[in-house]
């Protein structure tokens, strides 16, 4: 497939404080490479992700936004990341029927102690997003500062 | 317009090798609101806090960025400098360009922008903060111990010698747990009463020490320094004031049906009972379910009998409710079941026997006044084979076993083995092991003596099968040395069963919101350096409900969580988190959903009085209790009108740093 060689793909990961953002920390302290299309906003539990900021970011131009929390059992706050799980599965499922491939948006586990599983999900993640292409779903809602 | 502050650490080559750090200071100078911008080798040193303080006081700053190392690293540190200077410390934000950009990126273009895109994040995020404070909270100065073995016996004679009061609530009618009903304790074959009823005596007659025996915690609310605990105290049916633990009620009970727990049901007690000699406190109590009069409403001899006049049929459970500032877990453990080990037939033979048992049945004050005979006949047995690791390193079939080991099996099975040698030199002591595993002080000594001066017959190898044979107990195993088959016609039979933790520390678990492993064990805060503390504030972890453990190490471990709860009782006042929830009334609609999804219980709803542009009048809105809040932001996302909202992660924080990332 033809990729445009100037774009570049902007994911949105959002981590949680407690397990994934530590995982991610590992990752760096490990020196475990994963592209720098990758930002990282960090939320105090993933049951914190607001749907409405997905939305908001891919009417902004994300191309792909990702969800790591603690594995199930293991929430800091003992039960945010089902409520994460459970709103995740109903948002993404409504995204794939606005036209968002439903391979642009992901949740996972990443516990702190899991710096090559951040690394590796963040990897395969990126690949994916760079196979797709720009997002173009929801572009009439884009409102880029010119 | 805010005046903004950014400060790009170097962090020696760290960063500065991948990342041009000049480049990033100067093109996040010209973002709107930067007033100040500048890069340094090490922003945590003492110079480098020293130009961030400056640079606040003399620019004013309402706001700074740093560009440094992780949040979880030096975050504190810089809200500590930003305080120093006379800025709120939550107005400050960090980009993370070490872990996440200089650490794992290569070409300084790429790194460099990225850094450039964090920053901007940082700085979009860090113009809708709002300064913070951050409440206190109350400490009770009592503590709370859930059992009464030697874990929590320690824990709470530590604390109460500190000078704080200790509650220790018992399930059973007294104190002493499993160490109570051990003979003797390995390496030292010291006895186990002679160490642990002094203790439990202490406890008992410790200013600071009360003791809520025959009693369960049923409800705990609050959260550090300043829990709420339900306990119920069973009715005994008996009054602990009157009754003198003279014993005459429990020899004349007719009724003979109740097992003996603390013989592990190797005998029964009567229907009123005193659990053992030593028990503490040393007081009656009637088991309804064996008792006579409460069956048919007759009998009543106890009542008769009781010169005291301490039996009270009529006795009701009762409910104590007290605060307490921290909560200690130490409801350690039971031997598993045996009976899903149908090979060793110990559902076929009353003389295939587990350790516990047979620390029961070598005990002087136990069924057989320490004489060992078979449970079967009362015979003297002449041969007895130890078979070890009964449900332990059991990854095969873990619905019947544990994959853990649970650590003192080789020891205490060494142990039975020297004391039947040494008091009954004729009798043959066979041990079949998997591993012997012995890393204590003078344990391996130990196990060297087993076998060296006592002539222990170990045998590297499984049991594949114990049969039932006339009389004897025919035991079919591998030694794994000589590679053969043994065959041994043994008497009795003894199963070093696995450990695993007390049933009611699931429901403990889940009522404290203290985290436990697959194997219901309770998870520490840290595995390495916070090993007595569980993730969950104000509650500590003491003894083997934290994982397998023998008694030098649960004292030790009592002793440490005793500190940690000493140092939190010590304090006047706790300082909370600031990043709480918060509702804003004039939006609340008053649905309770965010009331709902709440782990902490945070959120309650009031009737008030609302003034505001669109509305004024009385309606029900939400609370948030700040004290109690833990700011996770569950119910910023559920509540529908958008009134529930994170301070330190609002919608509008989340929000700019994605608009700055997706630009």
């Amino acid at each position: 497939m033809s990729v445009n060689t100037e774009w570049k793909p902007k994911i949105v990961a959002f981590c949680c404080n407690w397990c994934s953002y530590a995982g991610a920390d590992l990752a760096g302290s490990s020196r475990l490479s994963y592209p720098a299309d990758v930002k990282i906003i960090r939320i105090p539990c993933s049951c914190r992700l607001n749907p409405l900021f997905i939305l908001r970011a891919f009417q902004r131009g994300a191309d792909g936004v990702i969800l790591c929390g603690c594995h199930p059992g293991d929430c800091h706050y003992s039960t945010g990341n089902y409520y994460a799980r459970r709103r995740m599965t109903l948002l993404f499922s409504m995204l794939s029927y606005l036209g968002i491939d439903s391979r642009r948006t992901r949740v996972e586990w990443v516990s702190a102690a899991e710096g090559p599983k951040f690394a590796a999900t963040m990897n395969d993640f990126a690949k994916t997003i760079t196979e797709l292409g720009e997002n173009v779903k929801l572009g009439d809602l884009r409102c880029k500062e010119n | 317009m805010q005046k903004i502050g950014v400060f790009v650490c170097w962090c020696g080559s760290n960063i500065a090798a991948t990342v041009d750090v000049k480049a990033v200071a100067n093109a996040l100078r010209s973002e709107p609101g930067v007033v100040f911008s500048t890069e340094y080798q090490y922003m945590c040193s003492e110079n480098g806090q020293n130009l961030i303080k400056d640079t606040i006081r003399d620019y004013k700053l309402d706001g700074i960025v740093i560009c440094s190392c992780s949040p979880r690293m030096h975050e504190a540190t810089f809200r500590k400098t930003a305080l120093a200077a006379g800025l709120n410390p939550y107005m400050v934000e960090i980009a993370n360009i070490r872990e996440q950009v200089s650490w794992i990126h290569k070409d300084m273009t790429e790194a460099t922008d990225k850094a450039i895109v964090l920053g901007r994040a940082a700085i979009a995020k860090v113009k809708k903060n709002a300064p913070l404070t951050a409440g206190t909270s109350p400490v009770t100065k009592r503590a709370l111990v859930i059992g009464g073995g030697i874990a929590g016996i320690q824990t709470a004679l530590d604390v109460a010698d500190a000078g704080y009061e200790v509650d220790i609530v018992e399930k059973s009618p007294t104190i002493g747990g499993r160490m109570a009903q051990l003979d003797k304790t390995f390496p030292t074959l010291d006895c186990a009463a002679c160490i642990l009823t002094p203790k439990m005596v202490e406890a008992n007659q410790h200013e600071n020490i009360n003791l809520l025996t025959y009693s369960e915690v049923e409800s705990v609310s609050g959260f550090v320094g300043s829990f709420k605990a339900k306990i119920r105290k069973k009715a005994r049916f008996v009054d602990e004031v009157k009754c003198t633990g003279c014993g005459v009620c429990t020899e004349k009970c007719p009724s003979r049906k109740g097992l003996n727990e603390f013989n592990m049901g190797l005998n029964t007690r009567g229907a009123v009972y005193i659990p053992f000699a030593q028990a503490v406190p040393n007081k009656a109590v009637i088991d309804a379910s064996n008792c006579i009069h409460f069956r048919t409403g007759k009998c009543g001899i106890c009542e008769k009998n009781c010169s005291a006049g301490a039996i009270k049929f009529d006795q009701q459970d009762e409910i104590i409710e007290r605060d307490y500032g921290a909560i200690v877990v130490a409801t350690g453990f039971k031997p598993i079941d045996a009976s899903a080990f149908d090979e060793y037939a110990y559902n076929q033979s009353k003389d295939v026997v587990t350790s516990l048992e047979f620390e029961r049945l070598m005990n002087a004050a136990g069924p057989t006044k320490g004489t060992l005979l078979r449970p079967s006949d009362g015979e003297h047995p002449h041969e007895i084979v130890f078979i070890q690791c009964v449900g332990s390193r059991c990854s095969r079939d873990a619905s019947k076993g544990k994959e853990y080991c649970s650590k003192i099996c080789c020891m205490y099975t060494a142990k039975h083995a020297m004391l039947v040698r040494e008091k009954y030199p004729d009798t043959k002591v066979h041990v079949f092991y998997i591993d012997v595993r012995t890393p204590g002080k003078n344990f391996d000594e130990f196990y060297r003596r087993a076998v060296e001066q006592y002539g222990v017959d170990y045998i590297k190898g499984m049991v594949g099968k114990v049969t039932v044979e006339g009389k004897k107990l025919r035991v079919q195993g591998s030694d794994l040395i000589s590679n053969e088959q043994v065959h041994i016609d043994a008497d009795m039979v003894v199963l070093a069963t696995a450990i695993e933790p007390d049933p009611t520390a699931r429901s403990i678990g889940t009522m404290l919101t203290a985290s436990m492993d697959t194997n219901d064990f309770f998870t520490e805060a840290h595995p390495k350096l916070r090993p007595v503390e569980s993730p969950t504030a104000g509650i500590f972890l003491s003894g083997v409900c934290q994982g397998p453990k023998d008694i030098p190490e649960t004292v030790s471990q009592a002793g440490a969580a005793a500190s940690k709860v000493i140092g939190l009782l010590s304090k006047n006042e706790l300082v909370g988190n600031p990043c709480v929830a918060h509702a804003n009334e004039l939006l609340c609609n008053g649905c309770s959903q965010c009331e709902r999804v709440c782990p902490y219980g945070a959120i309650t709803y009031v009737e008030k009085e609302v003034r505001g542009p669109e509305f004024r009048g009385t309606k029900r809105v939400a609370v948030v209790n700040e004290a109690v809040c833990q700011g996770c932001g569950a119910c910023t996302v559920t509540c529908p009108s958008t009134a529930m909202d994170l301070k330190g992660f609002s919608n509008n924080q989340i929000m700019a740093e994605v608009d700055a990332i997706c630009r």
